[in-house]
């Protein structure tokens, strides 16, 4: 039985006059200490998913269908008093910017504390024992008098290694980390991602890693999600999506990766924005952006479907994979 | 914290010289000394005189020296109708004005915190909406017509409480007199501290309800939501916290102001406090208690503003007081 499976989660929004759909009949299974990336431009809808494994959109969003089963238990159907002991315990989850997600009232010792109180039978001492030993497993100087210290008194990096450590407090099952560096100094960022992993590896803890950076996705992660407008478009083996990505969505995510584009010359973005939830166009959303787009890309919505290693909803894959491989032919 | 306690007494010395400044100019103006200390029966020729004495012909700049030179020596100059020095006057009827300034002090946080919070958590049931409604007409009722509605109810129809005066009160250290050790003073004090209160309250609770509506918005709560904590905790610990940083800065000023507004109060309820002796020296034309009252309250202002600033230094960990003052 994997750890966590989706089936056909739809999330809403309920706008004043209208209701938008941000997640459209998601569905995919992580094993026990399996690493996913869910990857895709801003707006795709990888924040809302994230939130949604938690049962944590608030308004005015709501988990419209679908079933999320995490250790067998469905996370929709939970009460918030059964919620309360999966959040923080065996799911944790690492949000975007460290310098907002910390309580500036409040010290480290006191919001490491209180959330190993929240779920086990503590004393004081002996939950601050626990968190200095967290602490120390993310490379924290003198965890001992971080205890004391206020989150304005240490740097952002510092703040993302705590949160780390607060994720690992009650030894969880799954993490969902939520660009986690986005907000850090560059020199940092891969730091923060190789601890992450370690910490993954070593305690045999699944991820889902949220990321617009599909570099990051191929080094952390064993499969991949890629999302756009509130679906998923390709999902498979993340070695697989990178080296033959079967989407033109991807194959434009991949042809954008600065490694891709030569010293001197700009980066090939997609052309063009992502829909916003309100007009999405009929048929396949990425079509109005697409290169490959027919007339029946235009008033179908396509399926999801097996192409070889990879899942991917496209018409025109096997056009698309046929003029690839023409193309190498004749190169 | 040296080097901004110095920084702070440097603010509040220039505010104190901006308002002696106004008393002066006030002092300067109103009224004809003169004719309140001699009458109409004194000749012109003697007036000149007298005014040479007293200095009323000397420039605008040596007068102020003199008066400022004088107030800082605690000298605000005679009452023109009680003949004591205006400052003794004042600093007597102090103690009525700041105890009915503390009831209604404690009245406006016992209740604004909890309809506050309550109003922002439960925004939606009939008691939300209610307690919104009632802010409302609150803010817009003027307090003179609260205390006459409280008068007419809960002392001339349920006689219940006494309409006015502050009735027993002790003598403490043999200066202070205070309303807070018989029972006859509790009754005294209620009703204005309530009227008192009335004006402010509705304000506290709106600022209150509005700032933890946004707190509840922030990252860090919703973080404390994903680490399974409980509502409760987060309510009170989380947000209530981080709330009420700004009300205590916008608070502490109108703490302040209140007792500027204990002139209408006072008088409604005939506390015998400064705000009511101010409204008589006025109708006197009583120029130096007027001066003097207007000197002692800006000087109350800002005492209260530099403690509420001290204190939310002190509460509030992302302010290092020791490196404020650079
Ligand atoms: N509170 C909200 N109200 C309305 N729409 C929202 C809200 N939060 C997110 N959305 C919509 O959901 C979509 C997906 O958001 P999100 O999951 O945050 O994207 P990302 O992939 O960048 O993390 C966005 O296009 C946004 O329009
Ligand atoms: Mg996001």
């Amino acid at each position: 039985m994997s750890l966590l499976s989706v089936r056909d989660l739809t999330v809403k929004f309920a706008m004043r006059d209208n209701t938008v759909t941000a997640l459209n009949q998601i569905s995919f299974d992580l094993g026990k200490g399996e690493r996913l990336g869910i990857v895709g431009e801003s707006g795709a809808g990888k924040s809302i998913t994230g939130f949604s494994l938690m049962n944590l959109i608030s308004k005015p969003g709501f988990i419209d269908n679908g079933k999320i089963l995490f250790e067998g238990q469905d996370i929709v159907q939970m009460s918030d008093a059964d919620l309360r002991t999966i959040r923080g315990n065996r799911m944790a989850m690492i949000f975007q910017d460290p310098m907002v997600t910390l309580n500036p009232v409040l010290t480290i010792g006191q919001q490491m504390v209180e959330t190993l109180q929240a779920h086990r039978d503590l004393t004081r001492q002996d939950a601050e024992k626990i968190a200095v030993m967290k602490l120390r497993e993310v490379y924290i100087p003198s965890p001992e008098d971080r205890l004391n210290q206020y989150p304005h008194e240490l740097s952002g990096g510092m703040r993302q290694r705590i949160i780390i450590a607060i994720a690992l407090l009650l030894d969880p099952q799954l993490i969902i980390a939520d660009e986690p560096t986005t907000a850090l100094d560059v020199t940092i960022q891969a730091d923060i991602m190789e601890l992450l992993l370690e910490l993954c590896q070593s305690n045999n803890v699944g991820l889902i890693l949220i990321t617009h950076d599909l570099g990051v996705v191929s080094q952390m992660t064993e499969r991949t999600l890629v999302m756009y407008a509130g679906r998923i478009i390709e999902a498979g083996r993340t070695r697989e999506i990178i080296n033959d990505p079967q989407h033109p969505y991807t194959q434009g995510l991949i042809n954008a990766l600065p490694q891709q584009t030569l010293p001197g010359h700009r980066l090939k973005q997609i052309p063009g924005n992502m829909p916003s939830l309100a007009n999405v166009p009929p048929g396949c959303p990425f079509s109005p952006r697409c290169d490959y787009a027919v007339d029946l890309c235009r008033t179908t919505l396509p399926k999801i479907v097996s192409y070889g290693q990879v899942e991917v909803a496209c018409h025109e894959v096997e056009r698309l994979h046929a003029d690839d491989a023409a193309q190498e032919q004749s190169a | 914290m040296l080097a901004y306690l110095v920084k702070r007494v440097f603010q509040a010395i220039a505010v104190m010289f901006a308002i002696s400044l106004v008393s002066f100019a006030i002092q300067d103006n109103l009224g004809d000394p003169l004719r309140e200390l001699v009458g109409q029966s004194v000749s012109e020729e003697v007036r000149q005189e007298l005014r040479d004495e007293l200095g009323l012909n000397d420039s605008f700049v040596v007068q102020y020296l003199r008066f400022a030179g004088n107030a800082l020596q605690g000298d605000l100059g005679t009452s023109y109708f009680f003949k004591e020095p205006a400052l003794d006057v004042i600093l007597k009827k102090l103690p009525a004005t700041l105890e009915l300034v503390l009831g209604a002090t404690v009245i406006i946080i016992g209740l604004s915190v909890p309809l506050g919070v309550y109003t922002a958590i439960k925004p939606n049931t009939i008691l939300s909406r209610l307690i919104m409604g009632v802010s409302i007409v609150g803010i817009s009722v003027p307090v003179f017509l609260t205390a006459i509605l409280m008068i007419f109810l809960f002392s001339v129809e349920l006689r219940m409480f006494p309409s006015y005066g502050r009735g027993d009160v002790v003598h403490l250290f043999g200066y202070w007199s205070t309303n807070f050790l018989t029972w006859d003073g509790w009754l005294h004090i209620l009703l204005p501290s309530v009227a008192l209160a009335s004006i402010m309250l509705p304000l506290f609770v709106r600022l209150i309800r509005a700032e933890m509506m946004e707190t509840l918005q922030s990252e860090y709560v919703k973080y404390a939501r994903a680490k399974g904590i409980r509502p409760r905790r987060i309510y009170f610990v989380h947000a209530l916290k981080n709330t009420l940083l700004p009300v205590i800065t916008v608070g502490g000023v109108q703490i302040g102001t209140m007792v500027a507004y204990t002139i209408l109060t006072e008088t409604v309820f005939q506390w015998p406090g400064m705000g009511f002796m101010f409204l008589e020296a006025v109708n006197r034309v009583d120029t130096p208690l007027i001066v003097a009252y207007l000197i002692v309250v800006g000087f109350i202002f800002v005492v209260t503003n530099t403690i509420v600033d001290l204190i939310y230094g002190l509460v509030n960990p992302t302010v290092n007081l020791a490196r404020m003052g650079a």
